[in-house]
């Protein structure tokens, strides 16, 4: 029988989480959140390509202030979810794997999440 | 008498496999996307649109977004498996999943053909 008064310790306002963990949650973050406006990506995509009105239309939406917030939100999401990602696939070929390294590689995926969200929000804001 | 040892199946492992294929089929096309898009930008909707006119390019865009809707796919269903402890309830959330992911695979195909 397995022990049923394992100590449990889950709230999540007092856990302080190692930087990889934060990089690893902050990854299903940004996987759910893209699942969740991929109708909205899908159909501004349709929309620059069916038409020049549609385009233009486009164009306008990502210009306006809910356009300029939903498309930084996604980039970070993206960019987030695409470093944090290429980290895992060198994880999984055992590089980096030592607790100093792990670490570093955290702050470099953060960090370039973080830069490029910038430089897409400098050139759309 | 067959003995199941429940780590000895391999269950899993192909969509461990798929969801690290599928993201290498995406950063590739992906890098290869974006750096094509900053040395020749398409300034109108004209040159846009040209971009996804040959074949090639609208199967390999094809080919990403499959890639991205079945690697959602997984993703989705770890998340659901982590935090959705009812049966019931991560069956029926799993299957509304399943079907966006196929509506969204044949809006792609719609979106990507009727340039």
């Amino acid at each position: 029988m397995p022990p049923t008064n394992r100590p449990k310790y889950l709230n999540l306002t007092q856990i302080r989480l190692p930087v990889p963990a934060l990089v690893s949650i902050l990854h299903r973050i940004s996987g759910f959140g893209m699942f969740t406006f991929a109708w909205a990506m899908l159909w501004l995509l349709q929309l620059t390509l069916q038409s020049p009105e549609g385009y233009t239309q486009a164009a306008g939406f990502a210009q306006s202030w809910v356009g300029k917030l939903f498309l930084t939100g996604i980039g970070w999401a993206f960019m987030h979810h695409f470093f944090a990602g290429l980290r895992f696939l060198l994880l999984d070929a055992h590089i980096g794997t030592e607790l100093q390294s792990a670490r570093r590689s955290s702050w470099v995926v953060l960090a370039l999440g973080i830069a490029g969200t910038l430089v897409l929000g400098v050139s759309l804001w | 008498m067959v003995t199941r040892v429940v780590t000895g199946a391999h269950y899993g492992l192909k969509d461990w496999l798929i969801q690290r294929v599928s993201a290498v089929v995406m950063a590739t096309y992906v890098v290869l996307f974006v750096a094509a898009m900053l040395v020749c930008t398409p300034a109108n909707y004209e040159e846009w649109r040209d971009v996804f006119a040959p074949q090639w390019m609208r199967l390999a865009t094809l080919l990403f977004f499959l890639s991205l809707f079945w690697h959602a796919w997984i993703g989705m269903r770890d998340i659901l498996m982590d935090y959705v402890s009812s049966t019931a309830a991560r069956l029926g959330l799993q299957v509304v999943v399943v079907l966006l992911l196929v509506a969204y695979a044949a809006w792609a195909v719609q979106i990507l053909w009727s340039i």
